[in-house]
């Protein structure tokens, strides 16, 4: 193998759709091996970074490779895999047909039957797309991003309007597939999805990459812990208790991720007599993004 | 499994497989789908095959508005309306087609994929091509049973190759409209052009019976061509300019072949380059 092509590398890359500025500067190796994801609430140039590195759009300075070639070369793309938010696919074609138009691009693409089976699209073969609900239809997607046997499967968003159940048996086919040695590049601004999958996060916020490192590592980022309790302490006043890094209400509840818990609870209490459900835990990877993600507006 | 299932460290390492899948069978695979996918659509094959061939029952066979004769109407019109049938399926199945595609993001998943682009368009064209011979063996086979046209077999054969393969320019037209118009507006200004270019080359009425300054406008419209060379593989052509006629086609075919490259490229440097 040779370590100085990893599968994907970007290189000071930025990107402008106009005077718009859609990535700043961004280097980042990828693989082999394992689920990087790429974190970051909507319109932070996720996207933009995965259609940058299929070779869908160009760079406006910087380079980006697919093992050491430009994304564009057949070679290239007869070796990855990519399933993206498709706003419609052709409905009058049934799913074995999907399958066996995007196989024949491919020089050893999976098996029809192998491809149903690790989708989990057995039993829907026959059907035409219009007629499947909206997770199969990410299924079919799916479906047609392994077909070709990848080394490395793109996924943006994959599971966008997904249950909670499709959700998980969705991961668990993610996860075969990563089993099998291959890499996966997911985007996602589920913080849940990029927890459960990913060995590897990073956190992209306005065009710019501002955490990278292990679900671990991320959590981090931000020391200290959550306090939720009920209060009626306006967002000004928690906001002015030194040590509280963020607020944010849910449902009557007011949650705040602090640097020091006690001196603060201290605080809360002595503020409010009425105050009620208090509730101190560490951080979840959620606290840790808004922090980042916060951090920086502030900035 | 085949041969790719031996990666087990996805690295670098290129398997020994060839870099490509088999050219042809892309192309043979793409073409059947694209046929299959568009024969499925009710909503295109009304409008595209349905409309002609009401409108030549209505006009052609019912009314018998055209030139007087026996079937002298009916036979003017299978040509005229031919035409008309099949650069409506070239502009819409092939030009507002690619527009729709390329804007829902189904064109990306394509090109992310190591299918060449060629394979798609030439799948679209062929697909053109194809659903304007079935429109033209149903328009001749109602022409001939209902509207007692008669003709020799070298006009018959001439006229079905005529209209089939003078879809070609039009194919190019449509893709210039997609590419320019852009996703969300291609089938307006198709509609738009549609009718209105077809009626001022006299595909609905004789381009004779019109105002004498349309009809010197009709020559600078690419559907005047195609109804005119039409004609005369029915031998219907008062003053035969095949060779002219066919000029004028490959020459917009050509003409709208680069103002779609021009498109393409430019929609490409929005986001490539």
């Amino acid at each position: 193998m040779n370590a100085e092509h990893p599968p994907v590398r970007l290189t000071t890359v930025s990107k402008n759709y106009g005077d718009k500025i859609a990535l700043r500067d961004v280097s980042l190796d990828i693989g082999p091996g394992g689920v990087t994801a790429l974190l970051g609430p909507n319109g932070a140039g996720k996207t933009t970074m995965v259609k940058l590195m299929l070779g869908l759009a160009a760079p406006t300075s910087g380079t980006v490779t697919l093992f050491g070639n430009d994304p564009r070369h057949t070679a290239s793309r007869s070796r990855i895999g990519a399933m993206l938010q498709v706003g419609k696919v052709p409905e009058t074609l049934r799913v074995r047909e999907h399958i066996d138009q995007f196989r024949s691009y491919y020089p050893s693409p999976m098996t029809a039957n192998d491809v149903f089976a690790a989708a989990g699209l057995q039993g829907l073969e026959g059907v035409k797309f219009g007629d499947l609900s909206g997770g199969q239809r990410q299924r079919v997607l799916f479906a047609l991003a392994i077909c070709g046997n990848p080394q490395i499967l793109f996924l943006d968003e994959p599971t966008l309007g997904f249950d909670v159940e499709a959700r998980r048996s969705f991961w668990e086919q993610i996860r075969e597939f990563v089993a099998r040695g291959r890499t996966v590049l997911l985007t996602t601004h589920y913080l849940e999805e990029a927890d459960a999958l990913a060995n590897r996060i990073v956190v992209i916020d306005h065009g710019s990459i501002i955490a990278d490192g292990t679900p671990t590592e991320i959590k981090q980022h931000v020391s200290g812990r959550k306090i939720r309790c009920t209060t009626t302490l306006s967002e000004t006043d928690l906001r002015a208790i030194p040590g509280v890094t963020t607020v944010s209400f849910d449902r009557g509840n007011a949650e705040l991720v602090v640097t020091n818990a006690e001196s603060v609870t201290r605080e809360l209490l002595w503020n409010d007599a009425t105050l009620s459900n208090l509730e101190v835990s560490g951080i979840q990877l959620e606290e840790a993004f808004l922090a980042l993600t916060h951090a920086r507006e502030a900035a | 499994m085949t041969a790719a299932s031996t990666i087990v460290a996805p690295g670098n390492d290129v398997v020994a497989a060839p870099a490509v899948s088999s050219p042809f069978r892309v192309y043979r695979t793409e073409a059947k789908y694209e046929l299959i996918k568009q024969l499925r659509i009710p909503a295109f094959m009304l409008p595209t095959i349905g409309f002609p061939i009401m409108f030549y029952v209505l006009f052609g066979l019912v009314m018998q508005y055209g030139p007087r004769g026996s079937n002298t109407a009916a036979t003017y019109l299978l040509a005229t309306y031919g035409a008309f049938g099949v650069i409506g399926i070239a502009l819409f199945a092939l030009g507002v087609g690619v527009a729709v595609e390329r804007g829902q993001g189904w064109l990306a998943v394509k090109k992310a994929s190591p299918m060449p682009l060629s394979a798609y368009f030439a799948a679209k064209y062929l697909t053109t091509l194809a659903i304007g011979l079935i429109l033209m063996l149903l328009m001749c086979a109602i022409g001939a049973l209902f509207g007692h046209v008669r003709m020799s077999a070298g006009h018959w054969i001439a006229l079905i190759t005529v209209e089939t393969l003078g879809a070609v320019p039009f194919c190019a037209m449509g893709l210039a409209i997609g590419y320019l118009a852009g996703p969300n507006s291609a089938a307006a200004v198709v509609n738009i052009l549609y009718l209105p270019m077809a009626f001022l080359s006299g595909l609905f009425i004789p381009a004779e019976m019109l105002p004498r300054f349309l009809q010197r406008f009709a020559v600078a419209l690419p559907p005047y061509h195609l109804g005119r060379l039409a004609l005369d593989a029915v031998g219907l052509e008062p003053a035969s300019h095949a060779l002219g006629h066919i000029a004028a086609l490959i020459g917009f075919g050509v003409l709208f072949t680069i103002i779609a490259l021009i498109a393409y490229r430019r929609d490409e440097g929005k986001t490539y380059g």
